[in-house]
């Protein structure tokens, strides 16, 4: 099968609605078939990546720990809008460590998470072959 | 149908990803579909995921003088051998089932709408690959 730029865009809080958990479930096919993958996370879809959830309120499964083993399956490019974290009042350090590991480099572990801004975002959009929004 | 001298056409996958009635964007799925068709395109998969999967089922009775978005994709698949593929994870959840899931997990019946097939989300990577264009409805 021919490699395609697939963008996966979070665009919706991780509880709330099924759209965070079954995007993941994409994502991690897409990672499957071999694919160049990156993911974007704008409004309320940056808190699928915040620090410290607690599901225990609401009885449904914190997946939240899904997201930092994407690295090792070659899912290193998690583009984070800077205004939907502003709009927020969350900075980057509000965000959990993402990283991977880079065979070609001494295996060093590095952030998979790039602050970007709209503009930027805009543009990476613009680059790929296949964008599927959630 | 045949297209004019130096147009060009492409292939199509589309995903659905909403349910038919509560929202239009199953209805606008169908009007693009058929638009293309009749533009003498390729839609080589239609993808059903999230409550998207409620699109393929045969036990909706809408009222006599509403639309029947489930039957006008059996009907659109039929007249143009058109691929509907619903997402089995997404099904599993929300209770669409062919008759052989409906075996294997002992349920009593089934309830996918002819035309309408149950596989797996590599599909949707396949059939986004394989295409010109995927186009996202709803979500």
């Amino acid at each position: 099968m021919a490699i395609k730029k697939f963008m996966f865009v979070n665009r919706k809080a991780p509880y709330g609605s099924v759209y965070a958990l079954e995007s993941l479930e994409v994502v991690l096919i897409s990672a499957a078939f071999d694919q160049d993958v990156s993911l974007a996370f704008l409004d309320d879809g940056v808190y699928q990546i915040t620090k410290n959830q607690d599901t225990t309120g609401i009885g449904q499964k914190n997946f939240s720990a899904a997201y930092k083993a994407l690295g090792d399956y070659e899912i290193n490019k998690l583009y984070v809008e800077k205004e939907s974290l502003e709009e927020r009042g969350l900075t980057i350090a509000d965000l959990m460590p993402l990283m991977w590991e880079d065979e070609d480099d001494d295996y060093q572990e590095k952030s998979s998470i790039y602050l970007v801004n709209r503009a930027e975002m805009a543009d990476i959009m613009a680059t790929q072959e296949v964008v599927i929004s959630f | 149908m045949s297209l004019p001298l130096g147009a060009f056409w492409m292939k199509y996958t589309l995903m659905i990803n909403e349910g038919p009635y509560q929202r239009q964007s199953s209805d606008t799925a169908l009007h693009f579909a058929r638009a293309v068709l009749a533009k003498g395109h390729e839609v080589i998969r239609v993808f059903f995921y999230h409550d998207g999967v409620n699109n393929g089922t045969r036990l909706s009775v809408p009222p006599r003088d509403d639309r029947q978005i489930q039957q006008a994709w059996s009907d659109l698949a039929k007249a143009h051998s058109l691929d509907l593929v619903i997402c089995i994870a997404a099904a599993q959840r929300r209770g669409i089932t062919d008759a052989k899931e409906a075996k294997r997990q002992g349920l009593d019946t089934d309830n996918l709408l002819e035309g309408f097939r149950i596989s797996g989300l590599g599909q949707l990577i396949e059939g986004s690959v394989e295409a010109d264009r995927t186009l996202v409805f709803g979500g």
